[in-house]
């Protein structure tokens, strides 16, 4: 316990912004512009840049719509799934929740069911999907990647089982409401954001207020830095977590509903693989993979970068391949990046160490925790 | 304790490690430059400098393949131009991209094989509100009249569905259990020739259809489900894979499987470059195929005639696709709406499987 706790510390005084060796004034003054988030606002700038040069159609009006209506519903599941990587967990079962929240309303619409009633029915499948998720991890304490992978798995089998080869509306169905399914053809009006673009920025300002300015918020900190901390400092980690995975699922579940409506249609394949696109938003995001570090600021500009990276890409014919190869690039650095300073001093220690193992005694000042066994 | 950190972390770089190597911009190229203005009729009625958006099912699929340079290869004779654009998974997702920069660069037509039947409909809408024509080949969308819309049947629906049966139960006399390897459960097209193939095998009351598996077009997916059917099923006489990617996976299965291959007959729509050896060595006996090239080079003479006005959407108006002749456009029928067929489908055999380069 104690060298995992002091781990935990070190990096913790990292990402306040203080050196390993204390802070010194003489560099305080730049390290604000050094923050993650400095360097998406940068790479935004580059990839509008590159879009406007290559593409003559990226500028137009209609390219901020496409954004929204493409990555809007996508970018909604990477909210609940930031705090939840805040506390150090991961959910890998949002897209497939997406997709048997759709399954769960198209069903119901295909039996009869007002539009209502499914859309209520669809939000509390993903607070019982949410539910499932969160007792086995925060109760039993079981592994959140190994659980929702699982789930993963139960949520889209599910889904399949609902729907089958069926699409709804299915020949002979009632249309969904055109008044709902507008937002997948008309932005705004006044505007050129897409409806879920409009959602995910309200929903970001809810949990950047919450993760940064709440009680609850220094808690998901405190959990993902030192959960033994936090549990001995009076923070209930499990209740949290177990109330996180709830509101990821309903989220999910939401985002679920906007798509089917988005497409005027659901299959029980809808949103396949997206949970991919949910996490790299959230790590490129300058959130941390093992919790504690990263800000809601770092994930809308994650939003905006990925968006306006597929427009600039599909417009100026890059291959799919070759996009895939891009986006798995950027999602590189940003785990690489943040965690190659450590990585670096791990193996300085490694390194000092045997050149040391011949001699009686060792003067490497050894840190506890960084032990790479 | 520490192990407890090394196990996290390695979580942490797995999950990364996935992530990095899956798909995140799940969408499809386009072409930079606006379309080109459409210069004047040729004798044939087709406008030169036409820009046609062809949006197959992804980009890796070889049939998708072919059919788009069947495609490129009408629009150059046209004086045109084809720009192929999709994703890498066989998700409507994939293809919305696609539609929008096709709207975006002004293209003047889409050719579009729809990996969903309605979810591609709003944002087809929007091309069509564009003056953008919308044509379909090998899968149709169903989106009713709006956007109205030319479907290129690569061959009569009813027939691929009967013909299949009637090609498995010559191979098992007509007797046996008998599964289906599909692509994915929502494709409109594979899911219209197993409405046929129940249909048909009510003729052969001793021929059951125990279940239909979806390998999704992906040949791991396809493996996986041949295996759980073949240890599901140990009686079963036939397997009808209506896919090229289905039939080619199961038929490389077999080769290497010799005693499944003895007491399984296989047979469904492959492409005879991928299916050559297999029949030649016996594996598989027959089966089925238009030509994937031909059909992308009719969908784009279509294409080209309706976005030059000297094709419509009527039944009986009537276009020509240069080598192959002369097509009559067909009145919706059912939930079909206006179409034209390609052709018959054509058998293959160890007799005539080398005569094809397709």
């Amino acid at each position: 316990v104690t060298s995992e706790t002091a781990a935990r510390t070190r990096r913790s005084h990292r990402s306040e912004g203080g050196d390993d060796g204390g802070d010194t004034s003489a560099r305080a003054w730049w390290r604000p512009a050094a923050r993650w988030e400095s360097g998406l606002v940068l790479v935004l700038i580059c990839v509008i840049v590159f879009g406007a040069s290559e593409s003559s159609t990226f500028l137009g009006t209609s390219t901020v719509f496409y954004l929204g209506i493409n990555i809007g519903y996508i970018a909604i599941m990477a909210l609940p799934l930031t705090l939840i990587v805040m506390t150090g967990e991961i959910d890998l079962s949002v897209a497939s929740m997406l997709g048997l929240s759709g399954a769960v309303a198209g069903d119901l619409w295909h039996h009869g069911a007002p539009i209502g009633l499914a859309i209520v029915a669809a939000l509390a499948v993903g607070a019982l999907g949410g539910a499932l998720n969160g007792i086995l991890v925060a109760k039993f304490g079981l592994p959140s990647i190994a659980v929702t992978i699982g789930t993963l798995t139960l949520f889209r089998g599910l889904a399949e089982i609902l729907l089958g080869s069926l699409t709804v509306p299915a020949a002979g169905d009632r249309q969904l409401p055109t008044s709902l399914t507008d937002i997948g053809v008309a932005p705004i009006p006044g505007t050129q954001l897409s409806y879920t673009m409009l959602i995910f920025l309200v929903l970001a300002v809810g949990c950047g207020v919450l993760l940064h300015a709440t009680p609850l918020g220094r808690a998901m900190h405190a959990i993902g830095l030192q959960p033994e901390a936090a549990r001995f400092s009076g923070i209930r980690v499990d209740r949290v977590k177990f109330w996180l995975y709830v509101s990821s699922g309903v989220v999910c579940a939401f985002s679920g509903i906007l798509l089917t409506l988005q497409n005027s249609s659901v299959s029980y394949s809808a949103g396949t693989g997206l949970e991919l696109n949910v996490v790299a938003i959230v790590l490129f995001g300058g959130v941390s993979i093992f919790g504690g570090r990263g800000t809601i600021v770092g994930v809308v500009l994650s939003v905006a970068v990925f968006g306006a990276l597929q427009m600039a890409l599909t417009q100026i014919n890059v291959q799919p391949e070759i996009q895939n190869i891009i986006t798995g690039a950027l999602l590189l650095i940003s785990v690489v990046v943040p965690n190659g300073g450590e990585a670096i001093r791990r193996l300085r220690v490694r390194f000092k160490r045997s050149s040391a193992a011949g001699a009686p005694r060792s003067t490497t000042n050894r840190t506890p925790g960084s032990d790479p066994g | 304790m520490s192990k407890v950190r090394a196990v996290h972390r390695m979580a942490g770089i797995a999950v990364a490690a996935v992530i990095a190597s899956g798909s995140i911009v799940g969408c499809g190229s386009s072409a930079g430059s606006t379309g080109a203005p459409a210069g004047a009729p040729t004798a044939t009625g087709v406008r030169t400098g036409l820009t046609v958006y062809f949006i197959p099912k992804d980009t890796q699929n070889p049939y998708e393949v072919l059919a788009d340079q069947g495609g490129q290869k009408a629009l150059t004779e046209l004086g045109g131009k084809v720009v192929v654009s999709s994703g890498t998974q066989d998700t409507a997702a994939a293809q919305i991209p696609s539609i929008q920069a096709a709207i975006q660069a002004h293209a003047n037509a889409i050719a579009i094989a729809g990996n969903d039947p309605s979810a591609l409909c709003p944002s087809l809408n929007q091309a069509a509100r564009a003056g953008i024509k919308i044509v379909t080949f090998d899968s149709d969308i169903n989106c009713g009249t709006s956007p109205n819309h030319l479907f290129i049947n690569q061959a009569d629906t009813k027939q691929i569905g009967t013909s299949e049966v009637d090609v498995l139960a010559k191979q098992i006399n007509s007797s046996g259990q008998i599964a289906i390897l599909s692509a994915a459960a929502s494709a409109t097209n594979q899911n219209a020739w197993i409405g046929y193939m129940k249909q048909q095998l009510a003729k052969y009351p001793n021929m059951k259809l125990v279940t239909t598996v979806y390998g999704n077009d992906d040949p791991a997916t396809s493996l996986s489900v041949l295996q759980g059917l073949l240890s599901a099923y140990p009686d079963l006489k036939g397997i009808i894979s209506p896919t090229t990617v289905g039939i080619s996976t199961a038929a490389q299965y077999f080769d290497t499987h010799k005693d499944v291959a003895a007491k399984i007959a296989l047979t469904g729509l492959g492409l005879p470059s991928q299916m050559k050896s297999y029949v030649l060595d016996g594996t598989v006996k027959s089966f089925e195929l238009w030509n994937p090239t031909d059909l992308g080079y009719l969908a784009g003479y279509a294409a080209a005639s309706l976005a030059s006005g000297s094709a419509g959407l009527q039944a009986g108006s009537t276009f020509k696709a240069g080598n192959l002749g002369s097509y009559k456009v067909l009145a919706a029928a059912g939930t079909t709406g206006p179409s034209v067929v390609l052709g018959p489908p054509t058998v293959f055999n160890a007799s005539n499987v080398n005569q094809f380069n397709f």
